[in-house]
């Protein structure tokens, strides 16, 4: 698969002096005793890849590094050692036009408390990065009533940020990060700041927005519960590092750290873990009867487990093709907790 | 109730610490030796005064500099090419407009009424029908009232100079937000500037600008342009981080960055700073008078000299009717949002009020051109009621009880307090003078504040100004002794009332708005031209800050803790002086410094009445050519001011920090 962005040891160090402070440190430093150096290690030797169309989830607690990190790949940071390649071009080396250039064409990026221009309407909001290229007036107008309509704000153009609500303004933020049409999305928590309520429909909306653009996402939240409804890839950070990045199904029945143990430890892991996850290899001849669907959830398919007497069951795709065997008892212990 | 007896003791604590500081001790104990020294006559003279050939010829020093830079350097002549060329350019437009100087364009005077009609509708605009009334109740008495020439001349210098003290001070604030070095160079000089009185910025102006409208006019800019400094850095410090990086991800360039994003995001600082700008540019404009601006401070200035008290009063009405109505409409403006017209709206009905705005202006200007007396209400129609006034004010005074209540006011004063005062105050050694100061402010402030004071005071005994330098402290130090005694009790009792406190706070509010000036009118009335006339002075007009910040300090009182104080079975007293006035005291201390400053303030305009201090000596350096002593006149009291303002800010911090409250 084609890769979008790649980072490579990735470190940002906020602090006095970091660059030579991360040149005379030695290896393997924590970040307890960085910070007893007097320094804070926002992204601490990251390195992880995100492929085109794929949506890739930071999640971690708050101040463990996750708006750092993104802000890396967007280069609202300088990062202090490592390289990042967005589209196989080493960000670090672009000059302040060239990075203008790429953000006026490729990227957009949603903010936790949405980063409205205040002094302008919905409508001129969301033109601003069309504005920002020059974009005559006519066309920024055009593109801007069309985001504008995709998020829903029809008739609000002329309103300005504090006549609406949260979600609103939020919806006004996705919309202006869409304009330019960007290859790569990021969200820095866009829906913590909403009520419980809002934010679920946002996110139904939001997904419905990706299944329309089919953008390469990188998006943060602390809420895990929102990390399992979006994520592709879940990259979980601790301290500026991450711990683990893979599938929400591997997260949770293979966590990589005692870290990761303890964060998916309250979480109903039957709800998470797809059958195609605990399917193996057929060995020998495949089992007979009806197949459970791979695409399905632990959860779902509780029922059939629970009926059928089988040792091993079949697992198919959706078009009924065969990709492998469960096993039951293994299915049944996701489903009831054991470990 | 934890919270407030652990700053009890604390305070306790401090207290007895300090009271053992050996460094406070010997300071003060030194002082105490030079005292009875000086009682027994063997104090050696040096310590007394500092004999004269220690006192360096800064004055003739700075002469010489002057000298230099303007002739030599030619400096003068850039001056006065600014000055000849743009500036007076643009204050003579204005003066064509407003009042009809003949000068380009030639179209003026505009009618008063076009111009009051304008005034209204931009009222209503900014704030409704009350604004609407304040500026055309406010244009429409200048009118009848037979004043609007000298308004006019007044605001001629004010429109060009508000504008051009904006765009400096936001291109400067911009400055110092950008580079690090600019601010480095900015802020001292600001923070001097700020305490430097007026007389200062006077006479430079004059010398390199010709007197009248041009160095009135820079002068005033000059005075504007600090807080507009700082607003404007404030605001784009303040500028939400998400909002700048939402403009970078926009792919703004540094230039629309600055343009698109911070500036407009900083709206509102820099509005408030807008409102600074004006009112200072008016407090400012009044007080060119002294170098010849002509306008309403002249008249004020002119009236006052020939005890002309009904006229000075109407004056003084316009003055505040014009200080009140620029900042309730600059103030309207900081808070005016934008609102959103519904799709389809008409373009008239978008711009309605600018376009009732220009029409009322055109039908008053064509009706003007047919009915006289909507250009002009001259002398004879006007409905100026000074002579009655005048012998009102002064039949007034004269009745018995009234004047049995400010003679004795003024000799028991004078006699009792002041002179006595005063007197000890000069009496003591020069030495011993410094080393008190010096202790105080170590006592308060700590040690960094008693380095300075030291330094700053040492420099006022080296002007060779000495006496002068007392006189005036004591002044100031009587001015606000009196209206602590008055404004604190006031605003302890106001703040007992919600519905009181903010009648009182919009009161000091408003009060605060006059230009100083103003407040010499009540003060010669009563009291004529003397010490007390200047005492009472200061005290009105220091007494304003500091009822309010009592009144602020006691309502920051978070109630959690007045009602664990209520349960704890405190009397109302108690509640007061163990409760409330320790948390209040660091907001207190805001008001105090504020009264302080605006005492050294005072006290030189004061010197119009005739007192003895470095005010009188600044004034009748405006009438010289002075320079060099005009500066080490105004450093002097910018060094004492400085004194005072970091001493307190000091410990108002460490109160604050030790209360947890910032
Ligand atoms: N500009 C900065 N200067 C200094 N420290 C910073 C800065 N930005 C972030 N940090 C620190 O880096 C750490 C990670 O912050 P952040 O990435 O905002 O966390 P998160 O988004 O996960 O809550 C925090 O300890 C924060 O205090
Ligand atoms: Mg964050």
């Amino acid at each position: 698969m084609d890769t979008v962005i790649k980072a490579r040891n990735v470190w940002k160090i906020f602090g006095a002096d970091p660059v030579n402070y991360l040149k005379s440190m030695p290896e393997g430093r924590t970040f307890d005793e960085i910070r007893a150096d007097g320094y804070i290690a926002g992204v601490k030797d990251v390195s992880l890849e995100v492929s085109r169309g794929e949506m890739l989830v930071i999640m971690g607690l708050s101040g463990s590094g996750k708006s750092t990190l993104v802000r890396c790949f967007s280069r609202l940071h300088d990062i202090t050692g490592g390289t990042i390649e967005v589209e196989g071009q080493d960000i670090m080396s672009l000059k302040e036009k060239d990075l203008i250039e790429l953000r006026r064409n490729k990227m957009g990026m949603v903010f936790q408390s949405f980063g409205l221009l205040p002094h302008r309407t919905v409508l001129d909001n969301v033109a601003f990065p069309l504005e920002m290229r020059g974009q005559d007036k006519h066309d920024r107008r055009k593109r801007a009533l069309e985001v504008i309509n995709l998020v829903g704000l029809e008739g609000r153009e002329e309103y300005f940020p504090r006549e609406l609500s949260g979600g609103q303004q939020q919806r006004v933020g996705i919309a202006r990060s869409l304009a330019i049409e960007p290859d790569i999305w990021f969200l820095d928590e866009p829906f913590s700041a909403l009520d419980p309520l809002i934010r679920r429909e946002m996110q139904d909306e939001f997904l419905r927005l990706q299944d329309l653009l089919g953008k390469t996402i990188v998006f943060i939240t602390h809420d895990f519960d929102e990390a399992l409804r979006l994520a592709d890839r879940i990259a979980i950070m601790k301290d500026g590092a991450v711990e683990q990045c893979d599938t929400p199904d591997q997260i949770v029945l293979h966590p990589a750290t005692e870290y990761v143990a303890k964060f998916t430890e309250e979480i109903e892991k039957s709800r998470v873990v797809h059958a195609r996850v605990l399917a193996n290899p057929v060995n020998g001849s495949a089992p007979e009867g009806e197949a459970v669907r791979a695409g399905h959830t632990i959860l779902q398919l509780a029922r059939q487990l629970v009926n059928d007497t089988r040792e091993e069951l079949p697992v198919a795709d959706k078009n009924g093709n065969l990709i492998g065997v469960m096993n039951r008892q293994e299915a049944l212990d996701v489903l009831l907790g054991a470990n | 109730m934890a919270l407030s007896s652990a700053g009890e003791m604390d305070l306790s604590h401090e207290g007895e610490s300090k009271g053992r500081d050996p460094v406070l001790l010997s300071i003060l104990g030194l002082a105490v030796v030079f005292i009875l020294a000086h009682a027994i006559g063997v104090l050696p003279s040096w310590l007394v005064r500092l004999p004269e050939s220690w006192i360096p010829p800064t004055a003739e020093v700075l002469d010489v500099v002057f000298a230099f830079v303007q002739n030599d350097l030619g400096l003068i002549h850039l001056t006065r090419f600014i000055a000849e060329g743009p500036l007076e350019f643009m204050l003579d437009a204005t003066a064509n407009l407003l009042y009809g100087k003949r000068r380009w364009p030639n179209l003026g005077p505009i009618p008063w009424t076009a111009i009051a009609a304008a005034g209204t509708v931009l009222g209503y605009y900014l704030g409704g029908w009350r604004l609407a009334a304040l500026a055309g109740g406010t244009f429409l008495w200048t009118a009848l009232i037979g004043q609007w020439d000298i308004a006019m001349q007044t605001m001629s210098v004010l429109v060009v100079a508000a504008p051009v003290a904006f765009v400096i001070g936001l291109l400067l604030g911009i400055a110092a937000w950008k580079y690090t070095w600019v601010d480095v160079v900015i802020k001292p000089v600001l923070s001097i500037l700020q305490t430097l009185p007026f007389f200062t910025y006077l006479l430079p102006a004059v010398i390199f600008f010709k007197v009248g409208p041009t160095a009135g006019a820079v002068a005033t800019i000059i005075y504007a342009i600090p807080p507009m400094i700082l607003m404007t850095t404030l605001g784009l410090k303040k500028v939400s981080p998400e909002v700048v990086e939402a403009g970078k991800m926009s792919g703004s360039s540094r230039f629309q960055m600055l343009t698109q994003v911070y500036l407009p995001s900083a709206r509102t600082e820099i509005l408030v700073g807008v409102n600074q700008v004006i009112m200072l540019c008016l407090a400012m404009v009044v007080l060119t008078a002294f170098i010849g601006m002509p306008g309403l401070g002249a008249k004020l200035l002119a009236m006052m000299g020939s005890f002309k008290l009904g006229r000075s009063f109407e004056i003084g009405v316009t003055i505040v009717l014009f200080a009140i109505m620029l900042d309730r409409l600059s103030k309207a403006w900081v808070v005016k949002q934008p609102e959103h017209h519904e799709k389809g709206t008409p373009w008239w009905k978008e711009h309605a009020f600018l376009l009732a705005g220009l029409a009322g202006f055109v039908v008053f200007y064509i009706l003007a051109q047919f009915i006289d007396v909507f250009t002009e209400i001259g002398r004879r129609q006007s409905f100026s009621k000074g002579k009655e006034i005048d012998t009102a004010i002064k039949g007034f005074l004269a009745l018995d009880g009234v004047r049995a209540v400010t003679e004795w006011l003024r000799w028991f004063l004078n006699v009792k307090v002041l002179i006595p005062f005063r007197n000890s105050l000069l009496w003591i050694p020069t030495s011993a003078f410094i080393l008190l100061i010096v202790g105080f402010s170590y006592w308060l402030g700590g040690r960094k504040s008693a380095i300075y004071a030291a330094i700053f005071f040492t420099i006022v005994a080296l002007s060779g100004w000495w006496d002068r330098s007392v006189i005036t402290l004591y002044t100031v130090i009587s001015a606000v002794i009196i209206s602590m005694l008055i404004g604190i009790p006031m605003g302890i009792v106001a703040a007992r009332n919600e519905v009181w406190a903010k009648r009182i706070l919009l009161a000091c509010d408003t009060a605060q708005t006059f230009p100083s000036f103003i407040y010499l009118i009540p003060a010669i009335m009563l009291f004529g031209v003397n010490d007390v006339a200047v005492v009472f002075a200061i005290v009105i007009f220091t007494t304003v800050p500091l009822t309010r910040y009592t009144i602020e300090g006691l309502r920051t009182v978070p109630l959690e803790i007045t009602e664990a104080a209520d349960m704890a079975g405190a009397t109302r007293r108690q509640k007061l002086w163990s409760v409330q006035l320790p948390i209040a005291l660091p907001t207190m201390a805001v008001g105090f410094n504020q009264a302080i400053m605006f005492a050294f303030f005072m006290v030189i305009i004061a010197a119009f009445i005739g007192t003895q201090d470095l005010g009188q000596e600044l004034q009748r350096t405006l009438a010289g050519t002075e320079l060099g002593k005009n500066i080490v006149l105004g450093m002097n009291v910018a060094l004492m001011a400085l004194t005072f303002d970091l001493t307190i800010m000091a410990w108002a911090e460490k109160r604050k920090k030790s209360l947890g409250l910032d």
